[in-house]
């Protein structure tokens, strides 16, 4: 998935002890490693945590929908990070934890977080048997013996006034990003490793304060880690995957710089798990509405052009309003695309 | 028209300076101090509010183990991992160089918004405290006293003095410890979780104390100093209202011709009205930065009171806020006011040709006086009743305050009458004059000695109480302190060693073990003893049933403190419940002076069947005295004790009585500033006086008697008057250190002392008020045996 997190904790857009634990991490990158092109990622270990990275993340997007055809947006993601590139065994901090999860109707949004330190139990991740987890929210593998770990799971998360227990089964296989895995994230270089599981077939029930909803649709799962990966002139960006009518499927990003034009890339995924990348200026990102959200204008409205696959589609929120009203906060919600391709998919901005 | 007035009025102060600087140094006293009590009271409380709110614990539930002991880190994981917020906390003290600290280990992640925020300054901050290196938070206080200790430590204002707040895992380090005291609730918790009760039905959930212990228990500490800051008020406005009454009736003449001129009279009450409002402007701006000064003085001693006492953490040094500093503008307005009301009512009423005399005043005074008496008599009643029916702190200081007011006022008439008695003992005119005058002196000065009586009163009631205490204290200390040393191991684990070490080396070693108890809604300290001699020979009982130390041997009984017995109405007989299931009837109440809340003790094995995770860690040791050092030397050299663990029985007892000494250094120091208030009412209300008595002292002067003996005698009977002030003081001070000891005690602190009295005392404070009179007199005596003969002339040719 996207760069989300890493912007975050390098520009300190949030506030309090703990956020800017977490951007802190940014000035010293002593002792921890970096992607490196060519390297080849291996399962089941790299679905597991890498500790000798500074940043890390298991990010699930879904687009549901009721028995009544009411659409959902759901997410659930756990950040790791890194004041050592070390795995204690105990309360001595060098992995600490973040977990985001919320729930998106059409008039409402609902999010949660947690927080927790490595090495005690309260939070962490194995390759395998796999699970990713803080407190009662987990990310589990349900697959079975032989076949991908992350081809089944089950996801759950609870807030105050909502939660959710959905099952995953993968239809296609894993892709990856940029060359192999190796994403680049600017001009300058920075990278990281980003593979996805997109195929995710979603059943499951959601609980809101209205009562539990069965639901079912699909999900994107990302997984993404490294040190450095942005330029320091990076200010935000605009991230966006999206599942086509057609079973093809798009992730694009726009990461916003203060000095430079914004830089952007696209991965193209074929129904059969192919994939094309498509570098800096290849995908045009262009904001169309705005609307004021949590105090600031968010751009909720796209037009998005990719001329090498003839694709010219708008894309607008489900519900304008899913701000993410965390420590760290956001813009992350589900999208409805129309155009040369339509379909159901999920937009996160930051930095605004 | 109005600007002309307002002049002449004010030209007034221009010929009599002194009456001015009089006016606005009294005022400014009465607000001075008044503020300054006020100051320490607003610092107390905000930093009691500071600490109710550490953690969250104003506001937010937290769970403790039911059996009294710690909560493992694991039982933190698995609630976690049921889906429950909580949050750990583990709690402690060490001792750093000599100080004793409290670490408050948290954990961040965790930790509810709701919490106190932390006050880490950055990113770098908040990265040394998650890591190894053990940053911990600290008040600039505590980092100061920490200096040179080597600790890792960031200033904030957010941690209270006295507390180090810290990772769990710097925490534990410092602790020697792996789990935690207590986990504190969020308030917001998921939906569709199992309860509590299914999951770890051994925690008890405890809800959040909104007000805090701290400020309950020291709610009265504080109303005694506010008490004695309205005494001083109360006496400075003695003075404030004599030298207005007297610059009200000096102009007279210059009212009456404004009158006349035409000026209304509600355009002269209003000019005075101005006038009075400017005045205690100035003067309460002066007294509240007296107060400041009096405040940033008096704060850390009252900080170490309350350390000591009630172990409340308040900042030895003084924030400026708008709560006092307002009210101590606004009392100098209401005292201001209070002072010329009378005099503007005499003013509005006053016939417009009325004869101007000075004179009036003090007949008029006379008259009052009649009125006066009543009034002290029906105010000594009111103190009768409510010292039989009254029951509570607020009715013990209307006790206080009728009864000082009361005397105060009881005070000239009283002088009155002993001055016609001693006129009788007069042989010659000279003498038959001197006891006239002195009497017809007494109304002038009458405000001025009503505030030498209050002050004295205070002193020799303040006195008593606080010289009745410390004899007691110090008695009960000897007795109470009967082991030689007292020794806390640091866990459980050197608990079991140290206990073996001790076999043999020591005669006896006696468990102490403690467990805080909410009992009918209060803190209650329960303590389990071992059988032992100690306790039999030494623990004072004020009551007890027949075979007491066998009934808590065979845990049949228990034995409560006198704060439960006189604040809470338990006595012999009653029965308490301990916890569910467990009730003891009480055999016995012991003193239990210095400590602010209630406490039980019970019989040990009891104790540790209810409550099996009682920390054991402190014990007593019994020892021969001169062998107490060499075993002090060996556990620190030969067991590797850390000597701040140890405590000698000498140390303990040099610690309580400092405690107790400081406690009262703050109300002897407000009882001193009294004094001088009163001394110079003395010397404002003479300086006043001295004018208007010249058309007396003439006729005297013409019929022979020389300067110097008119000032002699000036000088003897303000000494006299002074005496006889102190005389009236005695047994009002009695009657004051009676009510202190026997009501105000027992409700404020919960227990009662027998009284001393310490004549000698008295005898100081007689000395002290002579001199404060003979300094007062001193300058008007002065000036009267320098006065120019033709000065006196002058009466004769200005008779009105």
């Amino acid at each position: 998935m996207s760069v989300r997190f890493l912007a975050v904790v390098f520009s300190i857009i949030a506030t309090g002890a703990l956020a800017q634990g977490f951007a802190g991490l940014g000035t010293d990158a002593e002792g921890f490693s970096y992607p490196q092109a060519g390297h080849t990622l291996t399962f089941p270990q790299d679905h597991g945590p890498h500790p000798d990275f500074r940043i890390e993340w298991w990010y699930l997007t879904a687009n549901l929908e009721g028995a009544d055809g009411a659409e959902f947006g759901l997410q659930w993601t756990l950040f790791r990070s890194a004041t050592r590139p070390e795995k204690a065994e105990d309360w001595s901090v060098t992995q600490s934890f973040m977990a985001h999860a919320g729930l998106t109707t059409e008039t409402r949004h609902y999010s949660a977080e947690r927080f927790g330190r490595g090495g005690i139990g309260q939070a962490g991740v194995t390759a395998s048997p796999f699970s990713a987890w803080i407190d009662d929210w987990q990310m589990t593998s349900r697959a079975s013996a032989g076949d991908d770990a992350l081809s089944a799971l089950n996801v759950r998360a609870r807030g105050p006034a909502f939660s959710y227990d959905i099952n995953l089964e993968a239809s296609g296989p894993l892709v990856f990003h940029g060359d192999n895995g190796y994403s680049v994230k600017s001009a300058s270089g920075q990278a990281s490793y980003y593979y996805s599981q997109p195929f995710y077939r979603v059943t499951g029930t959601i609980v809101l304060p209205t009562g539990p909803v069965e639901v079912t649709g699909q999900a994107w799962l990302d997984r993404e880690w490294s040190s450095q990966p942005l330029d320091e002139n990076q200010t935000g960006w605009d991230w966006l995957s999206l599942h086509f009518d057609d079973g093809s499927k798009l992730m694009g990003f726009r990461l916003r710089s203060r000095t430079d034009d914004a830089f952007t890339s696209a991965t193209w995924v074929r129904p059969d798990g192919t994939t094309t990348t498509y570098g800096d200026g290849s995908l045009v990102m262009i904001p169309e509405a705005t609307a004021r959200v949590a105090g600031r204008t968010v751009p909720v409205g796209w037009r998005l052009q990719l001329p090498q696959r003839e694709l010219d589609i708008t894309v607008e929120a489900l519900n304008p309003q899913s701000w993410m009203d965390t420590l760290v906060a956001y813009w992350e919600g589900p999208v409805a695309a129309a155009g040369t391709h339509g379909g159901r998919g999920y937009l996160e901005m930051t930095g605004y | 028209m109005i600007g002309a007035g307002f002049s002449a009025l004010l030209s007034h102060w221009r010929y009599r300076p002194l009456q001015l600087v009089t006016l606005i140094v009294g005022l400014a006293l009465a607000t001075g101090l008044w503020t300054g009590v006020q100051a320490i009271n607003s610092e107390a409380r905000s930093s009691y509010d500071r600490a109710a709110a550490v953690l969250g614990q104003d506001r937010l539930e937290r769970l403790q183990s039911e059996s009294g002991g710690p909560i493992e880190a694991e039982r933190f994981v698995a609630l976690r991992r049921a889906g429950w917020l909580v949050s750990p906390v583990v709690e402690g003290t060490i001792r750093v160089d000599g100080t004793r600290v409290r670490i408050m280990g948290i954990d961040v992640f965790t930790l509810p918004p709701e919490a106190a925020p932390l006050g880490l300054s950055g990113n770098e901050d908040t990265t040394a405290f998650l890591a190894g290196d053990g940053l911990m938070l600290a008040h600039p206080e505590t980092a100061a006293d920490l200096a040179g200790s080597g600790l890792n430590l960031r200033n904030t204002l957010q941690v209270t003095p006295g507390d180090l707040m810290a990772d769990i895992a710097t925490a534990w380090q410092l602790l020697q410890r792996t789990d935690f005291d207590y986990l504190v609730l969020a308030p917001d918790q998921p939906i569709g979780l199992q309860p509590l009760t299914e999951i770890a039905p051994d925690l008890q959930r405890i809800q959040p104390d909104p007000q805090g212990d701290i400020a309950r228990l020291t709610g009265s500490f504080h109303l005694n100093l506010t008490a004695f800051g309205f005494l001083s008020f109360a006496v400075g406005l003695f003075i404030v209202h004599a030298t207005i009454g007297l610059a009200f009736e000096q102009r007279r003449p210059v009212v009456r011709t404004l009158r006349a001129l035409g000026l209304p009279r509600r355009t002269v009450i209003a000019l005075l009205l101005v006038e009075t409002l400017f005045l205690a402007l100035v003067a309460g701006l002066i007294g509240v930065l007296l107060g400041y000064t009096i405040a940033a003085l008096l704060l850390p001693n009252v900080a170490a009171t309350l350390a000591g006492l009630y172990g409340a953490s308040v900042p030895g040094s003084l924030t400026l806020r708008a709560d006092w500093i307002l009210t101590g503008v606004a009392i100098a307005f209401a005292g201001a006011i209070l002072a010329v009301a009378n005099g503007l009512w005499r003013m509005a009423r006053m016939p417009l040709l009325a004869p101007a005399q000075p004179r009036a005043w003090a007949m008029a005074s006379l008259k009052a006086s009649r009125w006066n008496t009543l009034a002290a008599f029906a105010l000594l009643i009111i103190s009768l009743v409510t010292v039989w029916a009254g029951s509570g702190l607020v009715a013990g200081f209307l006790t206080l305050g009728t009864l000082l007011l009361g005397a105060a006022l009881l005070l000239p008439p009283l002088l009155i009458a002993l001055l016609k008695l001693g006129a009788r003992t007069a042989r010659s005119p000279m003498a038959e004059w001197i006891w006239a005058d002195m009497r017809q002196q007494v109304p002038g000065l009458s405000l001025a000695l009503m505030a030498l009586l209050l002050a004295l009163a205070a002193n020799i009631g303040v006195g008593t109480m606080v010289d009745s205490f410390r004899y007691t204290f110090t008695g009960w200390l000897d007795q109470r302190l009967a082991s030689e040393l007292y020794v806390n191991a640091g866990n459980e684990a050197e608990a079991e060693e140290l206990r073996s070490f001790l076999e043999g080396r020591a005669e006896a070693v006696l468990p102490i073990r403690s467990i805080e108890l909410d009992i009918a809604d209060q803190p209650i300290f329960v303590y389990g003893v071992v059988d032992h001699a100690t306790y039999r020979d030494h623990w004072p009982l004020l009551r007890q049933s027949a075979d007491v130390w066998e009934r808590v041997a065979e845990a049949d009984g228990a034995l409560i403190n006198e704060q439960l017995l006189r604040r809470d109405g338990y006595d012999l007989g009653d029965t308490i419940q301990v916890a569910p299931g467990w009730s003891e009837t009480v055999v016995g109440v012991y003193s239990d002076y210095g400590n602010p809340t209630g406490q039980m003790i019970v019989n040990h094995d009891r104790l540790m069947e209810a409550f099996p995770d009682i920390p054991k860690l402190r014990h007593a040791v019994r020892i021969a005295p001169e062998a107490a050092d060499s075993l002090t030397e060996a556990l620190v050299t030969e067991f590797g004790l850390s000597s701040g663990n140890i405590l000698n029985q000498a140390d303990v007892k040099r610690f309580s009585l400092q405690i107790f000494d400081r406690t009262f250094l703050v109300t002897g120091a407000l009882n001193t500033l009294t004094l001088g208030v009163a001394g110079f009412a003395i010397l404002a209300n003479l300086l006043t006086l001295a004018n208007m008595r010249l058309s007396q002292m003439a006729p005297v002067w013409a019929v022979g008697t020389t300067r110097a003996t008119l000032a002699r005698v000036e000088l003897l009977r303000t000494l006299a008057l002074a005496f006889l002030t102190w005389l009236a003081a005695v047994p009002v001070g009695l009657l004051l250190a009676w009510v202190l000891l026997a009501v105000v005690n027992v409700e404020a602190f919960g227990w009662r002392l027998p009284m001393f009295v310490f004549p000698l005392d008295w005898l100081r404070l007689l000395v002290l008020a002579l001199a404060a009179a003979a300094i007062a007199a001193a300058v008007p005596v002065w000036r009267l045996a320098r006065t120019q003969p033709a000065r006196f002339l002058k009466v004769f040719v200005h008779e009105r």
